[in-house]
């Protein structure tokens, strides 16, 4: 197979598979909320209300497409793509199985941290472009939240790769399966806590979702948009929710291994591992995000400069010096 | 070069720094009338640099009705039905100012049964009242949770309430002279006449042990929660003496360690038979309004109780002419209702209804200490502050 097929083959793959968790993700959410809430949550389309999201694509799919007077029209209709962009490139590194990878990169982990900060581009340019001062507010917000996390992000990721002594994600994840226990237990759990921290900061929920504070600033960045473009910030919120926590489950969880499996077999189960490990930590931060109110802003920045940096350097320095010592 | 390396010529380069120092502009937002948090539609223009609030002007009167000129061409019991729309969350509460004024001018002694159910039935309403704050508030500062709860177990109240007048919002249930008798009360003849619903006390009984669960239930879940917290401990702080003066009142008076309760000071209904406690607040910030309001609801249940347990036997309705005419007169009548102190001045002139009808509303006297509360404050922390003075715009505008 040539290398244009071959790539063409994945492309398409990835496309078909990430709006179909971000859809997976999404009734998750509603039917996690509502059995939090003491509601049934949907019920009426499709088997038990579990083609729900799929309406909800749906109609957004049919609603028309306001385009406001003012908006600075190229910048408005392209931020949407920054965004989707970046989160679908994440799926580059994702091992659902040693071979099942669009591309196993040497600088996997260095790829990641590149390419989740694209999104913030498009954050910006539709929070300025919308021509709306709450837009504009949350899109300052959503910037000066995306720059400080995203240390935090690749400081807690600096342990794990000192510790596998690499950043290709597959060797991330055979060094868990060599070393017997997952990073989170040998090791790395304070890095994982941050890790999730800074990535639900990352994806903008709750408590940390001020950029979007339905409260007080209607709908943050995206107040003005509406039609296809909507869903596409709405469905790479949940893409990104997949991506996030996919990773995490590889970096921290052992990713597509589980013990006492036959490894021979990895092609076959390992997606499923993936996604039921990717399932049940988006689970914990669904189960957060209907629990607790938001953040202040200012408290955001306090959390993330005095403490999770800090702390995220001083579990370099430990897994540095276990390392030398060992 | 070697000029500006000078050390002479460095005072005159600082001079020069500050002058092209960046002028920035406050930016003007307007929050409101149609934003999710303004309960409705009150506008802030608010002048902001980035998240700092420099200044803020509530824009009032997008929802006036015009109540009190209605109700001068209305007769007294046809004004009733429009002062249960003024504080919706609470309507049962808003009727009792009115009626024991128009009372008063006329002399009548009401029936202590007739006490009771009002009392019981008032206090209902603030249960209700306080469920719809501690669900709005969270939803507010970002918990989206509390609210079905606290909606769930309102409903409860509410359901008793409808048992009772027949509406769970506006019970029109108050009459000059008495109550009404009630909706699922049975056939009323002039002999055999029923004024509580069958099965009644049991089923207040059983409410008022969920409510008591609830509050400890929010106790938790909200108080309890580290983010809530640190979003309003220290938050929107009113010290009393600014309290004192720009005439708020209810929880958010007492939140700032004010003692001051219509129920205990004056005699509109008969609270002194009952055993309760007013709960105070040390700081006056945003939290201690949150748990002045949430212990008033446990309190106001232990008053629900001790009312079921001596409820008095006898008549629900004074005599009174049929034609209700009041004397000639002017009087004043001031309660505690949920939201604070509601005061009707009728000013009769011996017709069939009032001649001039004055309403005081405590979100109106409330919200005026906004501007000053918001000074200074971030763009947060106004949500949570307009949250935790719980108003309600037909309160406001009436």
């Amino acid at each position: 197979m040539s290398f244009s097929t071959e790539l063409l083959i994945k492309v398409l793959v990835v496309l078909a598979t990430a709006p179909v968790m971000a859809l997976g993700l999404t009734l998750l959410e509603v039917k996690g909320s509502a059995w939090m809430q003491r509601r049934p949550g949907p019920l009426h389309v499709g088997l038990r209300g579990f083609i729900f999201p799929l309406a909800t694509a749906a109609k957004y799919l049919q609603k028309e497409t306001i385009i406001p007077n003012d908006v600075d029209e190229p910048v408005f209709k392209w931020a949407p793509a920054w965004v989707i962009a970046a989160v679908v490139g994440l799926f580059t590194i994702i091992p659902l199985s040693p071979t099942l990878i669009v591309r196993d990169l040497e600088l996997g982990v260095f790829f990641l941290l590149a390419i989740s900060s694209i999104s913030t581009i498009g954050v910006l340019t539709a929070g300025w472009s919308s021509a709306n001062k709450f837009s504009l507010m949350g899109g300052l917000r959503a910037a000066g939240q995306l720059i400080a996390y995203e240390l935090p992000l690749i400081l807690s990721v600096v342990g794990v790769v000192i510790q596998a002594e690499t950043m290709s994600t597959v060797g991330i994840v055979e060094k868990q399966i060599e070393f017997g226990f997952p990073f989170v237990i040998a090791g790395q759990g304070i890095a994982f806590i941050i890790f999730m921290i800074a990535a639900t900061a990352e994806m903008m929920r709750t408590p940390f979702d001020m950029p979007i504070g339905e409260s007080e600033l209607t709908m943050g960045f995206f107040t003005e948009y509406s039609g296809i473009r909507f869903l596409i910030f709405y469905i790479s919120e949940y893409i990104n929710l997949f991506v996030m926590c996919a990773i995490a489950s590889t970096l921290f969880l052992g990713g597509y291994h589980v013990p006492l499996l036959p490894t021979e077999w990895v092609n076959f189960y390992g997606p499923l591992v993936l996604i039921g490990k990717t399932f049940l930590l988006a689970f914990i931060l669904i189960a957060i995000r209907w629990s607790f109110p938001r953040f202040r802003e200012d408290q955001l920045q306090t959390l993330a400069w005095k403490i999770l940096i800090p702390l995220s350097l001083l579990n370099i320095m430990a897994t540095a010096i276990m390392k030398v010592v060992f | 070069m070697a000029q500006t390396m000078d050390p002479n010529n460095m005072p005159i380069l600082s001079e020069a720094s500050v002058s092209v120092e960046i002028e920035t502009e406050d930016m003007t937002l307007n929050i409101g009338p149609q934003h999710p948090s303004t309960h409705g539609v009150l506008r802030l223009v608010a002048k902001i640099n980035g998240e700092k609030i420099s200044s803020v002007e509530p824009v009032l009167g997008y929802m006036h009705r015009g109540y009190e000129k209605l109700a001068e061409v209305r007769t007294y019991p046809q004004v009733t039905t429009l002062v249960n729309r003024i504080d919706w969350v609470s309507g049962f509460a808003n009727e009792i100012p009115f009626i024991a004024g128009a009372e008063k001018l006329m002399e009548i002694e009401v029936p202590e049964r007739a006490q009771y159910i009002r009392l019981i039935l008032t206090e209902m309403a603030r249960i209700s009242s306080h469920f719809v704050f501690n669900g709005a508030f969270p939803l507010e500062i970002g918990a989206l949770t509390p609210i079905f709860l606290a909606m769930e177990d309102r409903e409860r109240v509410l359901d008793l309430l409808e048992s009772v007048t027949g509406g769970r919002f506006h019970p029109n249930f108050n009459r000059i002279g008495g109550v009404k008798p009630a909706a699922g009360a049975g056939p009323t003849t002039k002999k055999d006449i029923q004024d509580l619903p069958a099965g009644f006390y049991h089923d207040t009984k059983v409410a008022m042990q969920k409510v008591l669960e609830a509050v400890d239930r929010f106790e938790d879940l909200i108080g309890g929660n580290e983010v809530f917290q640190i979003r309003t401990k220290n938050v929107g702080v009113l010290p009393k003496e600014v309290a004192e003066e720009y005439g708020v009142s209810g929880p958010i008076l007492r939140a700032s360690g004010v003692e001051f309760d219509l129920r205990k000071q004056s005699n509109y209904l008969p609270y002194d038979k009952f055993d309760f406690e007013i709960p105070i607040g040390e700081n006056g910030d945003c939290f201690d309004r949150w748990s002045v309001r949430t212990s008033e609801m446990r309190e106001s249940a232990k008053i629900i109780l001790q009312a079921i347990e001596d409820m008095p036997s006898g008549p629900i309705q004074a005599k009174v002419p049929k034609v209700i005419k009041v004397p000639k007169g002017q009087t004043y009548v001031r309660a505690e209702n949920p939201k604070g102190e509601m005061g009707y001045y009728i000013i009769s002139e011996g017709g069939l209804g009032p001649y001039r009808l004055k309403i005081r509303t405590a979100s109106f006297s409330n919200i005026s200490i906004l501007p000053i509360m918001l000074e200074g404050a971030l763009l947060p922390d106004l949500i949570a502050i307009m949250g935790s003075l719980d108003f309600v715009l037909g309160d406001v505008d009436r």
